[in-house]
């Protein structure tokens, strides 16, 4: 009797577990998947590690490890003798920081506009915006190049910071529009109730609930800004006290018969890992921030 | 009477400023407009400038002649000059200028013949990479839409190739690609990767895959997860088998977000510079039309690059349309399925 009664809710959760997964093999395959992806995503970057750390006499060694370990390359990286690299982060810095200031200044209020308030000409713009963010960076890279050469603006900062703004502008708005659309707006109509002005309502109630919003959106162009090579790569005309680090990796040498490849993926990995961290920090955030702008489109 | 005075004037101050609903909700709408001018209007002005304007100014230097032998007297001038289509003849006739005056066909090597191989390349890129990332995209979506365990750890992966800029990928794949590297000696071949044509392009559509299928399958997840478990519950009780549960409920439902997808990415490898640049300088056949521009640019030929940049615009614009069209369309024609 008693092993009976116990059997029974045994069998039927069974039942359940059956009914939610059909194949036994499931589970297993599944988890054998998660495992290839985790592989696909960390295996070309483990091997940039692993070589970053590796003495460049031993480059082309197969040892799946770290084996010759060695700072040597990161010096080398920074040495300026030889490679602008270090020159080339802070400028990376100072262009994707203004880029990321005016375009969120300049975005956070169209964002808004095209997320709450009805007016015409509404489609179009959004449309443009759209557009605009679609647009081939050689599609405006030819004439940018040719009216900067009259401006004299080749390989200075505002030559960088302007055009970047074509594709980060547009990133910024239609990420913080997604974002604004989805916020509680109750709380702006109760604040407007209570005789806020529009403009009110927006800098007491709104801004302050969107500020992960903002955090989020303001990664984003960074980082976009941050890996941007098309264009620095042309308009810096190799001037190393201008050029970004994408530009300066690219260009990355080592003198007449080496073959610098654990010196450039030491670089590479300073101009990573700054970024990785970040991403894992914030995931969850940009993870919505990226689909956000993807799935309502 | 002293205390009731202000009383009684502000109950009239509340008359005066409370008129009837309709009217107030009328006011509040056209200042709605003017605010909503106002903020979007710095955004409009800046786009206009770094976009609109280049574009437009784009178009005009097209039609503009460069400096360089007139064919007509055979003198050399800097002046520009209307040319008319001369530019674009250039890029799709392959038109080249003669030294003896007139034009001629493009000869092997310089970039006016390199014009039609860039652009079936680039469209093989397309095609290849997209279709591949797509498909892997979907398994890892599946997949990771299945698993409770883990999923964050994923999540946190995927972003780990999307966050690497380009050009240090394509610098890790040089080293793994060189002929002494890790790929070689893991696949015991001696591949020249990155200079010789079929292994070059592949090579970048390998690194192109790596990089950015992830991201795709990130996308399709936030499409998947927007679909009610409860759909499929009821097919599998009406008897439907994994495949049909696939193909009728999560292909329709996945659509919108798979569209966006593909549409990002095919716009990304029309205009795909980095990778291939890096990787193989563009190189045995593996020159982009960005690279093209590139090139010209460099070139000094600078109006004749404004008709190779206003083609290149063109073209993506075109195929962008097309492609919003016919996923519009193909949505609506399974929305209107469903309804039937």
């Amino acid at each position: 009797m008693t092993t009976a009664t116990v059997s029974t809710p045994r069998a039927s959760t069974a039942e359940r577990t059956a009914a939610r997964e059909p194949f036994r093999w499931g589970k297993v395959g599944t988890g054998v998947v998660i495992g290839l992806v985790i592989v696909w995503c960390f295996l070309p970057f483990y091997w940039m590690v692993v070589l970053a750390f590796r003495n460049n006499a031993n480059t082309f060694d197969t040892t799946p490890f770290f084996t010759h370990v060695t700072l040597k390359n990161f010096s080398y990286a920074f040495d300026t003798s030889i490679n602008s690299f270090g020159r080339s982060l802070v400028n990376s810095l100072i262009i994707g920081g203004v880029v990321t200031l005016v375009a969120m200044l300049v975005g956070v209020f169209a964002g808004y506009a095209m997320a709450r308030l009805a007016f015409r000409g509404k489609g179009l713009v959004l449309a443009a915006i759209l557009g605009a963010s679609m647009f081939p960076g050689v599609a405006i890279l030819t004439p940018i190049f040719q009216l900067f050469t009259s401006f004299g603006w080749l390989g200075t900062y505002q030559g960088l910071i302007l055009p970047q703004i074509s594709f980060s502008l547009p990133l910024a708005v239609y990420t913080l529009t997604s974002f604004f659309a989805d916020m509680p707006w109750e709380l702006e109509q109760a604040a407007r109730v209570d005789g806020a002005t529009p403009g009110q309502a927006f800098r007491l109630v709104i801004f302050p609930l969107a500020a992960p919003a903002l955090f989020t959106t303001a990664i984003l162009v960074f980082l976009a800004s941050w890996n941007e090579y098309l264009l620095s790569s042309v308009l810096s005309i190799g001037k190393t006290s201008v050029a970004p680090s994408t530009v300066s990796i690219a260009s990355f040498t080592a003198g007449p018969h080496i073959v610098p490849y654990t010196q450039t993926m030491a670089a590479g990995l300073v101009v990573t890992v700054p970024l990785v961290i970040v991403v894992l920090l914030f995931q969850r955030r940009i993870v919505s921030g990226l689909t956000a702008g993807g799935v309502k489109g | 009477m002293t205390v009731a005075g202000p009383a009684a004037g502000s109950a009239e101050q509340t008359a005066t400023t409370s008129p009837p609903p309709a009217l107030k909700r009328n006011k509040i709408k056209t200042g709605e407009g003017r605010l909503a001018f106002l903020l979007v209007a710095p955004t409009v002005i800046l786009l206009a400038l770094v976009v609109g304007y280049p574009i437009v100014k784009g178009i005009y230097q097209s039609f503009q002649s460069d400096p360089g032998l007139d064919p007509n007297t055979g003198f050399f001038s800097s002046a520009s000059h209307w040319v008319g289509l001369t530019n674009y003849k250039h890029w799709l006739l392959e038109r080249c200028a003669k030294t003896g005056g007139g034009t001629g066909k493009c000869p092997a090597g310089t970039l006016g013949s390199q014009f039609w191989p860039s652009i079936w390349v680039t469209i093989f890129f397309t095609i290849v990479t997209v279709t591949i990332e797509t498909v892997i995209g979907m398994c890892f979506a599946l997949v990771m839409h299945r698993a409770f365990k883990g999923r964050g750890l994923v999540r946190a992966a995927i972003l780990v190739p999307w966050a690497i800029p380009t050009a240090v990928t394509s610098k890790l794949w040089i080293v793994i690609f060189d002929p002494q590297g890790i790929l070689n000696k893991v696949l015991h071949k001696h591949i020249l990767w990155t200079s010789s044509q079929w292994p070059a392009r592949f090579a970048i559509v390998i690194a192109d895959v790596w990089k950015t299928t992830p991201f795709i399958a990130l996308l399709i997840l936030a499409g998947l997860q927007g679909i009610s478990a409860d759909l499929y519950e009821s097919a599998r009780v009406d008897g439907a088998n994994a495949w049909q549960r696939f193909t009728r409920i999560t292909l329709p439902l996945v659509k919108p977000a798979l569209a966006v997808a593909v549409i990002f990415r095919t716009l990304d490898v029309l205009r795909m510079y980095d990778l291939p640049w890096i990787l193989t300088g563009g190189a045995n056949g593996t020159t982009t039309v960005s690279i093209l521009v590139v090139k010209q640019l460099n070139s000094t030929l600078l109006n004749t690059a404004s008709a190779l940049s206003t083609i290149t615009f063109i073209i993506i614009f075109a195929i962008a349309l097309g492609m919003v069209r016919l996923f519009n369309a193909n949505i609506i024609g399974a929305q209107a399925k469903g309804a039937k």
